[in-house]
């Protein structure tokens, strides 16, 4: 198959996939692009920023950042800290981000969570070239996400909208992640090990600060657990 | 901020995101073998990052003030319930978002 057919192939097997993504960024992406408008930025700040950083949370707290006194590593601090978790990310992904050319450094720039989610879970069909449907993924994404923050920046304070609701649509993706994941997996330690922490390290540490214990704990039981998930992943295998 | 302040924080955003995506993959680059603890953290990680996200979305629904995370709780389960069913990514998230969207839109 010649290069631009392989392309179109995992350009469609990637799409659908992307079709809740689709539905969550030009929403969140807007509301950040409001949220910068109204905070007095010109609109394409959005523009930049939603291309350049391309990770929704970090860009939200970003825009008091830019609000408050000039504080860079301040600002490096934080932004490693909220973005912790994309360590694991890498971890994960250390084979599939591989072996895919220069297409790599794009996968690993555009790795927000939703990417990795679907670039880690999918079932990717028999004949479609891997590399180019996990960066379709990230580019489709990457641009609902642009799109978003730009409309919400260029038309900001006159956007009116009733669909109270819809952000949703990320937590509905990530449970059904979750479930898929679980209906694949022989054993469930480690996804009860994630809710678990997580949902105790909440309670503990409240909603701002929560994230960097729960990732510690988490690779803390998992570490632990080493020996007996091995044991029993070779039994499985 | 002047326009370089603003310039140079939104730099050290970029930077710091950029750092977190590619350390994994300079620590552990290509051609060394990577260590088994690293080999087994990428495989057991991913299931607990997808149930620490799931609670992260969450994190904001307070259990004791307006509709008490009830409609997250209900679209929650449908979501999962439609997913045991059908196995279809697209079915179980449009199910649980438009139920969600009808609870705090028509109920709540």
């Amino acid at each position: 198959m010649s290069e631009r057919g392989r392309r179109g192939k995992a350009f469609k097997a990637a799409f659908p996939h992307t079709i809740p993504i689709f539905a969550g960024f030009w929403f969140l992406g807007m509301t950040y692009g409001i949220y910068m408008n109204v905070s007095g930025f010109p609109f394409w700040y959005p523009m930049l920023m939603s291309l350049t950083i391309f990770a929704g949370s970090v860009e939200f707290v970003a825009v008091n950042l830019l609000l408050g006194a000039f504080n860079p590593f301040q600002v490096l601090a934080m932004t490693l800290m909220i973005n912790a978790r994309h360590l694991f990310y890498g971890l994960s992904m250390l084979d599939k981000y591989r072996g895919n050319g220069w297409k790599d450094f794009y996968l690993i720039f555009g790795m927000c969570d939703e990417s990795f989610s679907i670039n880690y879970t999918a079932r990717i069909p028999e004949g479609i070239d891997r590399g180019w449907f996990m960066f379709f993924v990230t580019l489709l994404n990457h641009f609902y996400w642009f799109f978003g923050a730009a409309l919400g920046g260029i038309f900001g304070s006159l956007i009116r909208f009733d669909t109270e609701g819809l952000d949703f649509v990320m937590t509905a993706m990530f449970v059904a992640i979750f479930m898929e994941q679980w209906m694949k997996e022989k054993e469930h330690v480690s996804s009860l090990v994630g809710v678990g922490v997580t949902l105790l390290c909440l309670v503990a540490f409240g909603a701002d600060r929560f994230l960097i214990p729960a990732m510690a704990v988490i690779l803390g039981v998992l570490t632990f657990l080493r020996k007996p998930l091995e044991r029993r992943g070779e039994c499985g295998d | 901020m002047t326009f370089a302040e603003q310039m140079i924080t939104i730099g050290m955003v970029v930077l710091g995101t950029v750092l977190t995506r590619f350390l994994p993959f300079l620590i552990f680059p290509a051609g060394k073998p990577t260590p088994r603890y690293v080999r087994y953290l990428g495989k057991v990680l991913p299931p607990a990052v997808f149930g620490l996200l799931v609670v992260y979305c969450l994190k904001n629904v307070s259990l004791f003030a307006g509709s008490r995370g009830v409609p997250e709780l209900v679209s929650i389960g449908v979501v999962a319930g439609l997913h045991l069913w059908r196995r279809q990514m697209l079915v179980s998230i449009a199910g649980g978002t438009a139920c969600y969207m009808l609870l705090v839109q028509v109920v709540f």
